[in-house]
This record gives structure tokens, C-alpha cells and sequence, in this order.
């Protein structure tokens, strides 16, 4: 369970960013890798209390998965993988570990308050 | 009346600060030529034991040392201390995993431009320790033959995080019927091409070849070292 520090660096980042723009933040848009190691549910609810008593109160955290791709070697192109069980090329089935997306943890947008 | 859009774009990376002290600490090995290699692994697979056999026999040779994570006690660092080797603990309270300001405050004094080798033994979780870069060249990951064969297929993700998967506990293997293929078979689906190395620390099997591997990852990264110091006096 280290979602909890995962949401305080958020709202530590966000802090800084509302400093540095003189703005005021409703809700805070994140990616989140499948690969990532962290677990959505846990993170909103992490999030809720990392913002306590900081001017993120009340905001919301808008959470977009994103999945695991992969650069498949025979296809030659970036496909989802199998799963996260099966790390291969989910159309042709060659097994590969280059992946190229799905461990983002990054903080894209901040929706302002008007 | 306020212009500016609803939506500004931000693209900052969560983890920035922890990633920003693993790069200094990655590009501090990197100029002293010293190998590092983290241990992750639920607790209770012989990260110690394999650790403290490793310091043992690198020792010799080699100078080694390590920093060792855990919750609470320092049991881990006197067991290691038999090896004769430098060992620091690094508790962390009630925190599940180590991050990188951690080893960076936990090195302090040591001078890591007189170390050949360093190891970071994780706290002992196979979920947490898997978002933070701690710098190190090398990350092992450890499954004991008592855990059970579909370990990385329950935590696909922390064997993707690391670099070489080892099975520990080996000895034990017949005992507890351990199915050796469908272990290999398994780790090859989360993670294809894994190195993987069967050990006993106990026994000394398989000691010989992870540690001739990690010997020569670590004559690569001293050439490396040496390359690098060559080319800024030009």
C-alpha cells in the first residue's frame, strides 16, 4: 500500500505547480501505467486524504488507465499485450518484454477553478 | 474577467523527485565504477541469507558492501555483519518500500569510490518497491521454491520492474515438490528473455554462476568507469 505516498507527491507537485501559476485546482487528471504498481481504487482514496488540509480539499482526481504496449518484433509494430499474465503480442502471439507504454505515473492536466 | 482555460496541461512525472536522486545516485555509481544490485522479494524468500553468502564469498575479492531495508529491528544488518562486510540498516518505520533519498541518507559517510560492489536489500514486498528507482544497475528478484510456482503470475509487475529473476531456496526443492518448469514457464510469460539463476545459499549450489554474472556486470561497469574518466580528460 504505497499509494498513499504515490498521492502526496501528487499533491506535493500540484502545490508547487499552483504556486508557480497562481491558480486554484478542482480536479488533477492522471495516467496511470497497467505496469505502474498502482492500484487505481486505492489511489482515489489515498488521494482524498493526502488532500486533507491542503488547498487541493475538496478536488478531484481524474484517473485514466493506460494499458500495456508493447513493440511486437515480427509484427513490427506497438500492440496491447496478451495480458498482463502473458507478456506477448496480443495478434500474433510472439512472446516480448520491450515495452513502450503502460508504466506512465505522470500528472497530464489540472482542471482550474473559475 | 479570467482568460485562462479551464484545462492547463501539466506533464509532470509523479515520482519526479524520487527519480531526480536515483539519477544522481545512478550517475555517483556510474563515475566510481561500483556495481549496485537490489534484492526484492516477499518476505521471508532469503533475500538475508542469499546476501549474506554473496558478501561472504565476494568479500575475499571484492570490496562489498550494503544497506539493508526493513520496517524495524536491525537483525538484518547483524546477520549480514558475519560476512565481515560493511552493512548499514535502513528502517523505515511503517513505510513498505525503500526510496532512493533513503539510500542516498543511508550511504552518508561511506565513500562509494572504494567499493567494487553494493547491494540494497528491499523490504520485503512484492508490490510496493516496484515504482521506485533506487539508482541501483541491477534489480534480482527472488522467489523461494516454498512460495509457490505462479508467484510472477500473481505480481507480473514487480517481475517486470526487475532484471533477473532468482530461485532461492533450492535445496528445499524436492521437499515441498516444486514444479522447476512451470516456475521457469511462468516467469518467461510475465517477463520473456529473464535471466534466471536456481540457487542454494545454504548448500553453495548455484553460487558459482550468479556469481560470475554479477562479476562480470561489475568488470563492465568499472570498464565503463574507466571509459568515461578517459574521455573527460580529453
Amino acid at each position: 500500500m504505497h499509494e498513499l505516498s504515490i498521492a502526496m507527491s501528487i499533491v506535493d507537485l500540484v502545490e508547487e505547480e499552483m504556486a508557480v501559476r497562481g491558480v486554484e485546482v478542482e480536479a488533477v487528471h492522471v495516467k496511470v501505467g497497467l505496469l505502474s504498481g498502482v492500484v487505481k481504487d486505492a489511489l482515489l482514496t489515498s488521494y482524498e486524504m493526502a488532500c486533507m488540509q491542503t488547498p487541493l480539499e475538496g478536488s478531484r482526481l481524474v484517473i485514466e488507465e493506460v494499458p500495456i504496449l508493447v513493440d511486437c518484433p515480427n509484427c513490427k509494430v506497438r500492440r496491447p499485450v496478451l495480458s498482463m499474465q502473458w507478456f506477448c503480442c496480443s495478434e500474433c502471439g510472439t512472446p516480448t518484454a520491450e515495452v513502450v507504454e503502460g508504466k506512465e505515473l505522470i500528472v497530464t492536466a489540472l482542471e482550474l477553478r473559475q | 474577467m479570467n482568460t485562462e482555460p479551464r484545462l492547463v496541461e501539466v506533464r509532470k512525472n509523479v515520482l519526479k523527485q524520487n527519480d531526480v536522486i536515483a539519477r544522481a545516485l545512478r550517475d555517483q555509481f556510474r563515475d566510481a565504477g561500483v556495481f549496485v544490485a537490489s534484492l526484492v522479494s516477499s518476505p521471508g524468500s532469503g533475500k538475508t541469507a542469499l546476501l549474506e553468502r554473496t558478501l561472504t564469498l565476494l568479500r575475499p575479492h571484492y570490496r562489498v558492501a550494503a544497506l539493508v531495508g526493513d520496517l524495524a529491528t536491525e537483525n538484518d544488518a547483524a546477520r549480514l555483519s558475519r560476512s565481515l562486510a560493511p552493512v548499514k540498516q535502513i528502517t523505515t518505520g511503517t513505510l513498505c518500500h525503500l526510496e532512493a533519498a533513503m539510500v542516498q541518507s543511508a550511504l552518508g559517510e561511506w565513500d562509494v569510490n572504494h567499493l567494487d560492489f553494493l547491494f540494497v536489500e528491499n523490504v520485503g514486498n512484492l508490490v510496493c518497491p516496484s515504482s521506485y528507482d533506487l539508482g541501483e544497475n541491477l534489480r534480482l528478484v527472488l522467489l523461494s521454491v516454498t512460495e509457490g510456482e505462479d508467484k510472477p503470475l500473481k505480481y507480473p509487475t514487480i517481475f517486470n520492474s526487475a532484471d533477473v529473476a532468482i530461485i532461492t531456496k533450492m535445496d528445499l526443492a524436492k521437499a515441498v515438490e516444486f514444479d522447476l518448469d512451470a516456475a521457469l514457464h511462468n516467469i518467461q510469460a510475465v517477463r520473456p528473455g529473464m535471466q534466471v539463476f536456481q540457487v542454494s545459499a545454504k548448500t553453495g549450489d548455484g553460487m558459482t554462476g550468479y556469481l560470475g554474472f554479477l562479476r562480470s556486470r561489475q568488470a563492465n561497469a568499472r570498464a565503463a568507469a574507466i571509459q568515461s574518466a578517459i574521455q573527460s580528460l580529453r
